[in-house]
Order: structure tokens, then sequence, then C-alpha cells
């Protein structure tokens, strides 16, 4: 019976001590969380997890199934130092782990964005390369867009039928680089309709990007020598509600009868609403945005359409400032090294599966971006 | 200085904002929650001029009948009625401003989406008109989608679904991560003009 008693209680004992844990402070955040990992785990059922502040009992914080190694603490609060504990439990058994400490940190620099921060010193030294280059007078090759080379066209055209342009720059916001890259259009499009003298409307979303359209509208006639075109009225803000911008753009397009539509920017649900009623009016239509699931919808709908980064490039190939196609150049550079980053990826992952060539999954793990 | 002092502060700004979204200390962020409050409080002093746009257009509207001058008044009447209940009643969950918001806004919103719909039809009858070779591409992996996205594809035959989906994940994810490329980088590059005050289009010209 004694002898029983002491098997028992050995067993317990060496139960108990083969549950391990190790507290870290989670990388890379504001020191806001801490990372509980199992490092010996147990045949359990589930682990509980308990905390404990200074001067205070342990409490349970969270739970984690049999498979689960890792919980991450993440109502701590920065530089006080924490205490924790695993309790494994099977059937009515409870099995202890270690205490573990801990005390959160906040990090000044994200070491999982290395990557990131290579990509862009990369592609950054591309483009002043390549606006170095066009800044000495080197001629550069750009590729034609049709849709920007219909833009002389559209504005003609509105010309000639003396109807006016509408241009719609997206339904986002000022921080939005897809609306500043269809306001560096606007500027372009504005200063042709001055010199032309054809009314150009610019209806607004948003109120900053309605002030900016504004002065950019402005500064085209200006710098045209056309101040005196310029109509105030003609760059409006009408709403922030999407569909009510939808139906009042709509409504502008069925009135006015533009000869030439133009939507560049972010867009959403809208688009398809506003290219099919551009296109029933029978409107010249120049789309463009980066948004990849409206797309397909402009492309149906309008007479030409800016894929993605071509809107980006829009500014640069209509006011063909060498400064400006330099940066293009570098681009498509940058483009040409991705290309060649995903076919090395994809032969490593394909080798990675190999056992002698499982190293490279690691390489691989650099491309991944958090 | 009236060009200097915004493409100095745009630069500032934006190494700024370079270097918070490489630092996750609170610092870093205080810096970023701070900008977005900033962003706001420009919006609200920015709605003035926006109220007063709107207001001006319609108003010259009215005054020389133009065409469709009805829903100028429609909208000035609008404006200052939802303006005024707004600023009496407040904006809580039971003020008429709730009730306007709810029962006309709402309904009229979903209105405009749902023409979508029937938007969607005369696009796809144009886009799917098999003209030339792309056309009819496009024509044929659209029906195997279409088909392989409802119960009939799976009833027909057990592949559609199978196809619809290699479809969607294969040649369709491959231009869409092509674009997607395209996009980043020029979302680099534009922002980096912007920065270094190469490109000064939203300035409104290059002078």
């Amino acid at each position: 019976m004694r002898k029983k008693f002491l098997f028992f209680n050995l067993l317990i004992f060496s139960l108990i001590f083969s549950l391990e844990i190790k507290v870290l402070d989670t990388p890379n955040d504001a020191g806001n969380s801490l990372t509980i990992l199992i490092t010996k785990p147990m045949d359990v059922d589930y682990y509980q997890i308990y905390r404990k502040e200074e001067g205070k009992d342990f409490i349970l914080i969270g739970k984690l199934t049999r498979e689960e190694r890792c919980f991450i603490d993440d109502k701590v609060v920065r530089n006080k130092t924490y205490s924790y504990q695993v309790i494994g439990i099977k059937d009515t058994l409870k099995f202890s782990s270690n205490i573990g400490y801990g005390i959160p940190k906040a990090q000044f620099f994200n070491t999982a964005r290395i990557n990131v921060l290579v990509g862009i010193i990369v592609f950054s030294f591309l483009i002043l390369y390549f606006i170095k280059k066009a800044r000495k007078g080197e001629k550069l090759f750009i590729r034609r867009i049709s849709g920007l080379d219909a833009v002389e066209e559209a504005v003609g055209r509105a010309t000639e039928m003396g109807k006016p342009i509408l241009f719609v720059p997206g339904i986002g916001s000022v921080a939005d680089i897809a609306t500043i890259a269809a306001l560096n259009i606007l500027g372009e499009v504005a200063k042709k309709a001055a010199q032309y003298d054809t009314t150009l409307l610019v209806p607004n979303r948003d109120v900053l990007v309605y002030t900016v359209a504004y002065e950019v509208v402005k500064e085209a006639y200006s710098n045209v020598g056309r101040p005196d075109a310029f109509k105030e009225g003609n760059i409006f803000y009408i709403t922030d509600s999407q569909f009510a911008y939808t139906a009042a753009v709509d409504g502008i397009m069925v009135r006015e009868k533009p000869a030439t539509n133009f939507f560049l920017g972010t867009f959403y649900a809208e688009s398809l609403i506003l290219a099919e009623t551009g296109a029933a009016t029978g409107a010249i239509q120049i789309a463009g945005t980066d948004m990849v699931p409206q797309l397909p919808f402009f492309i149906v709908a309008c007479d030409y359409t800016l894929i993605g980064e071509e809107l980006y490039a829009a500014s640069a190939y209509l006011s063909r400032e060498p400064l400006l196609l330099g940066s293009l150049k570098g681009q498509d550079y940058g483009k040409l090294i991705i290309l060649f980053i995903l076919l090395i990826s994809s032969l490593l992952l394909l080798l990675s599966n190999f056992p002698t060539f499982s190293i490279f999954s690691k390489i691989i793990e650099f491309f991944n971006v958090s | 200085m009236q060009r200097s002092l915004p493409l100095g502060l745009c630069f500032i700004m934006g190494i700024l904002m370079i270097i918070q979204f490489f630092s996750p200390h609170p610092i870093s962020q205080q810096f970023f929650d701070t900008i977005i409050k900033w962003i706001r409080i420009i919006s609200a002093f920015a709605l003035v001029l926006g109220v007063r746009s709107i207001s001006l257009r319609h108003i010259e509207a009215v005054k020389r009948r133009k065409s469709g001058f009805v829903y100028s008044i429609f909208t000035l009447l609008a404006l200052v009625i939802t303006a005024v209940l707004g600023l009496v009643f407040g904006i809580g969950p039971k003020a008429p401003i709730r009730t306007i918001f709810n029962n006309i806004l709402v309904p009229l919103g979903a209105t405009m989406f749902s023409i979508l719909a029937f938007y969607m039809a005369s696009a796809a009858y144009r886009a799917f008109r098999a003209r030339t070779f792309e056309a009819t591409l496009l024509l044929i992996s659209a029906f195997i989608v279409m088909l392989g996205m409802v119960p009939i594809g799976n009833w027909i035959s057990p592949h559609f679904p199978a196809i619809a989906e290699w479809i969607l994940s294969v040649p369709n994810m491959a231009a869409k991560r092509g674009i997607l490329f395209g996009v980043a980088l020029g979302v680099i590059a534009t922002s980096l003009k912007i920065i270094l005050g190469i490109e000064r289009g939203w300035l409104g010209g290059r002078r």
C-alpha cells in the first residue's frame, strides 16, 4: 500500500514538472502584449492560462486547445512585470507548469518590415536614378497608352460639339494616392480645356478633394494664361453620401449631356452606374482606377480604361516632363525586379519541398509582408 | 513662399509618415492618431467651403432657371431643413434627423444600389457580344464561371464548379496580381515624386 502511494506521488510529481512554458515579449509591437509559449506540452484535453500582476492573485485569462502552443496576452500594460502559469486539464486531473515572467516592452523598429524597407530603398533608388538620367537630357522610351493619347481627342470633341467635359475624381479621400493621381491628370485636362475654352465640370464627393480640385483647376487656367475663363461654380462639392453623389453625377450627365466623361480615381459600386449612364448619353468616356474589382465594369462601359498603374503614369505621360518620365522608367525596372524575384522564389519554393533544400523555405519567408 | 511652404510641409510629413510605418512604438502610434485627428479637423473646416459651394451652385441654378432647377430647390430645402433639425434637435437616436436618414436617405441609397443589377445586365450584354477572339474567350469563361457558381452547374456536370474555381484562382488571380504589382509600384513612385516635390500637379501646376 505504502509502495503504491509512493509510486503514485512520483508519477504526479513527474507529470507536474513535465509541462513547461516560456514568456516572451511579443516582438514588433507597442509594448502591449506578451507571448506565452508552451515549450514542453503534455497529453491533456486543454490548457488554462493564468496571469498574475504584482501584489495580486493569479486570474484565468484564456484557454488553449491541446494542439495550440502559443497564447498572446494583449491585455497588459507596457513596462509592468507579469507572471504566468499554464494548467493542463485532463479529465479531473490538473497539471501545473512552471511560472514564467515577462515585461512587455515597446520596439522602435518593426523588424518584420525589413523586407518592405529594402524594397522601398531599391525601388526609390531606381526611380531617382532614372530621374537623374532624364535630367541629363537622355531620351527615354515610354510605351504608348491609348487611353492617354485619347485625352486630347476627347477634349477636342467636346470643343467641337460645344458641350462640357465632366471630370469625376472618384469617391476616395485626398489621402488615397489614386485620388492624387486623378487630381494630377485633372490639372492637365484643365489646361487643355482652358486652351480650347471648353467648360469643365468637376463634381466632388469629398470636401478636401473639392478644395484641392478647385485650386488645381484655377491654377491650370492661370498657367495657360486664361484666368478669366475659370468659372468657380464648375468645380463643386455635392455630398459625401456614395449613392447620393452617384445620383447627382448621373443627373448632370443626363441634363448637361457632356461630350466627354473622365472617371479617374478610386471607385466602388458606383463605377458601373456612372459608366453606363455616361455610355447611354453617348459621351466618349475615359476611365482609370486602381480598384481591381471595378476595372471590368469600366472596360465594358468606357471607350478607354487606364488599368492600375497607367493611372499613376498619366500625369507624366500627359505633361511629357522629363523628370516625371524618368520615374516611369524606374517603375518599369521595378516590375522587372519583381518578375525576377517571382521566378526565383517559385523555383526555390519547388526545391524547398525536397528535404535537402528545405533551407530555401527560410529565404522565401523573407518576402512575406506583415 | 506660397509654393515652398506646402512643398516643405509635404516633404517633412511624408518622411515622418514613412518612419511611422516602420515603428510600432507608442510615440509613433500617438503621432499617427494626432495626424488622423488633424485630418478630421481640417475636413470640418473644409466642409464649410463645401456647403458654400453646393449652396452657390444651386442658388445660381434657381436664379437662372437652368434646366432641372426644381431639383436645385429641393436640394436647397433639404440642406436647410436637415441643418436646422440637426442643430435644434441634435443627432440622438430619436432625433428627427435620424428619421430623415433612416426613412429617406437609406432607401434612396438602396434604390440607387439596386439599379446596379440592371446596369450589370446591359454591360454584360455588351461585353459578351462575341465580336472578337478576346470577347469570345470572355464569353466562354464567364459562362463556365457562372454555371460553376450555381447548383444547376453541378447538376449538369460536377466538373463545372472545379473548372470555375480554377479559372478564378489561376488565370484570373494571376492577372489580378499582375495589376496589383503595377498599382503598388505606381503608388510608391507617385508618393516619392510628391514627397520630393517632383510631382506638383496637386499644387495646381509646375511653375
